[in-house]
């Protein structure tokens, strides 16, 4: 790791992160059109490029060709400081993801706890995005989206505490080490605790909800609130909350299959690397999107209820099980 | 063209920019959700399944006026609608297209007579309308074929080729 200045690391890791981040959001906006589209009996994008794949590119030319538009009442710094604030938090949890063995831009012993400290701030970006607009839509989806990342990351981080009990280590790349195959994945009961699956599914769940994603869109709830926080954001601003969302959902389902599916490692120990990691997350993106498509947005009531009645409760029964179970043997 | 509804045109034209950033927005039209009467019907069955506007692009019905690129006037402009139609089309960022769709939204169609007092006669008595579609209402094939014409009027070259009427 050593032999060149440290600059080209911090370059290497932005550039790569930021044309990740392009790219990605590029990808996964095709994606989810064309998952759209078959889930609905319709084609999706299909006349721009060969199976419309330069679709995404097509929306940014014209994402980036609009005219920038500041409401007059608008507090104008807050307005043009939420999407780069969602952007940077959304670069920010890239440094520890472990894409491969070697893969890693800055390999922390509490890489973990970062991306869930980044991850958080990205609350506030919407907040602001929604205070700053002066539009009561934005404050009501605002304050929605707040008081929902607030309630699911209680269980989320209850669910991370019982794994990182069990795995002794807040390194991610530790963490891949210890599922070498299918048999030593974390999501199986015999890898440490009887409720894994019960873990998996809560953090999947919370994953989902910190994301924004449908069903828990009620943030962007387009019958009651015109289009949530991002209302007044037209042209680049509303593109960068974009692809700050698809790479939140990236990292959501990244953070699933480092913790549950072995991330980088193989399901039967021949060849790690990086495809296994992309392979795993983008299927687990499928799911998200598939959830999407599938089921109703549901009300903020049914939201908070389903984190404090049922999530939580799960989330400290699984906590407490597991110190016992590491107690006992 | 597609700065042409611009107020204060640009004073530098970049040819072959401008060309692409025509390309880019005649494939991502975005539609403003939004329908005034029995047009809209058709407008929706337009986007949905059978005849699905995505395969274009331009599925992306945005309900806020800021992210939208095309205002598509389904239905009939009533006196009382036209100043909050107005306010969404002010709102909408350029470049901007305004489609009037129908005869209501063409000229007041079945309800222009003399001595009514209700509707506006034609969207174009408001907005600055770029294409217009007959029909009462249209039928989707119609819609399809103005979004078309609209992309034709941006890139200046047709998707596909013209067919002709038997």
């Amino acid at each position: 790791m050593s032999g060149y200045p440290e600059i080209f690391r911090v370059l290497a890791y932005i550039v790569g992160t930021l044309a990740f981040v392009g790219l990605n959001a590029a990808f996964l906006v095709w994606l989810e059109r064309k998952v759209a589209g078959h889930i609905q009996r319709r084609i999706g994008p299909k006349e721009v490029g060969p199976f419309g794949i330069i679709q995404s590119l097509a929306d940014g030319i014209k994402l980036m060709s609009k005219q920038l538009v500041v409401p007059e009442r608008a507090d104008g710094l807050l307005y043009r400081l939420a999407p780069l604030m969602t952007m940077t938090t959304a670069i920010m949890v890239f440094v520890t993801i472990p894409f491969g063995p070697a893969l890693v831009a800055r390999d922390l012993n509490l890489g973990m706890l970062v991306i869930f400290a980044f991850a958080s701030v990205n609350v506030l970006a919407l907040l602001l995005a929604g205070w700053g607009s002066n539009n009561k839509y934005s404050v009501i989806s605002a304050t929605r989206a707040v008081s929902q990342n607030v309630a699911y990351e209680v269980p989320m981080l209850i669910t991370v505490a019982t794994m990182v009990m069990i795995v002794g280590t807040m390194n991610l790349n530790e963490i891949v080490g210890q599922q070498g195959n299918l048999l030593q994945w974390k999501i199986f009961p015999w890898n440490g605790s009887v409720m894994l699956p019960v873990a998996f599914l809560i953090f999947f769940i919370c994953a989902l909800a910190e994301t924004n994603r449908a069903p828990f869109d009620l943030g962007e709830a387009e019958s009651e609130l015109v289009a949530g926080f991002h209302t007044e954001y037209g042209g680049m601003g509303f593109g960068l909350f974009f692809l700050g969302e698809y790479a939140y959902v990236f990292v959501g389902c990244a953070l699933t299959s480092i913790f549950f599916l072995g991330g980088w490692q193989c399901p039967l120990g021949w060849a790690p690397g990086v495809h296994w990691l992309l392979i795993k997350t983008y299927l687990l993106v499928f799911v998200v999107m598939w959830i999407r498509w599938t089921f109703p947005r549901t009300t903020i009531y049914g939201l908070l209820n389903l984190s404090w009645k049922v999530l939580v409760p799960f989330a400290l029964v699984n906590l407490i099980v597991t110190a016992a179970l590491l107690k006992v043997f | 063209m597609g700065t042409e509804n611009l107020q204060h045109p640009p004073v530098v034209h970049f040819a072959t920019l401008d060309k692409l950033l025509n390309l880019g927005r005649a494939n991502s039209l975005w539609p403003l959700t939004f329908g005034l009467a029995c047009c809209a019907i058709e407008m929706m069955a337009t986007g949905a399944s059978r005849f699905d506007l995505d395969r274009f692009g331009i599925g992306v019905f945005r309900p806020a006026p800021k992210q939208a690129d095309v205002m598509i006037v389904a239905g009939t402009i009533s006196k009382k609608m036209a100043p909050a139609i107005v306010t969404l089309y002010e709102q909408m960022p350029h470049p901007k297209w305004v489609i009037a769709m129908g005869n209501c939204a063409i000229s007041g169609g079945p309800f222009k007579f003399e001595g009514q007092y209700g509707i506006v006669e034609g969207a174009d008595k408001i907005l600055p309308v770029d294409i217009y579609i007959p029909g009462c209402p249209p039928r989707p094939e119609a819609l399809i074929e103005g979004l078309l014409l609209l992309e034709e009027k941006l890139t200046g070259s047709r998707r596909w080729p013209r067919v002709e009427p038997q």
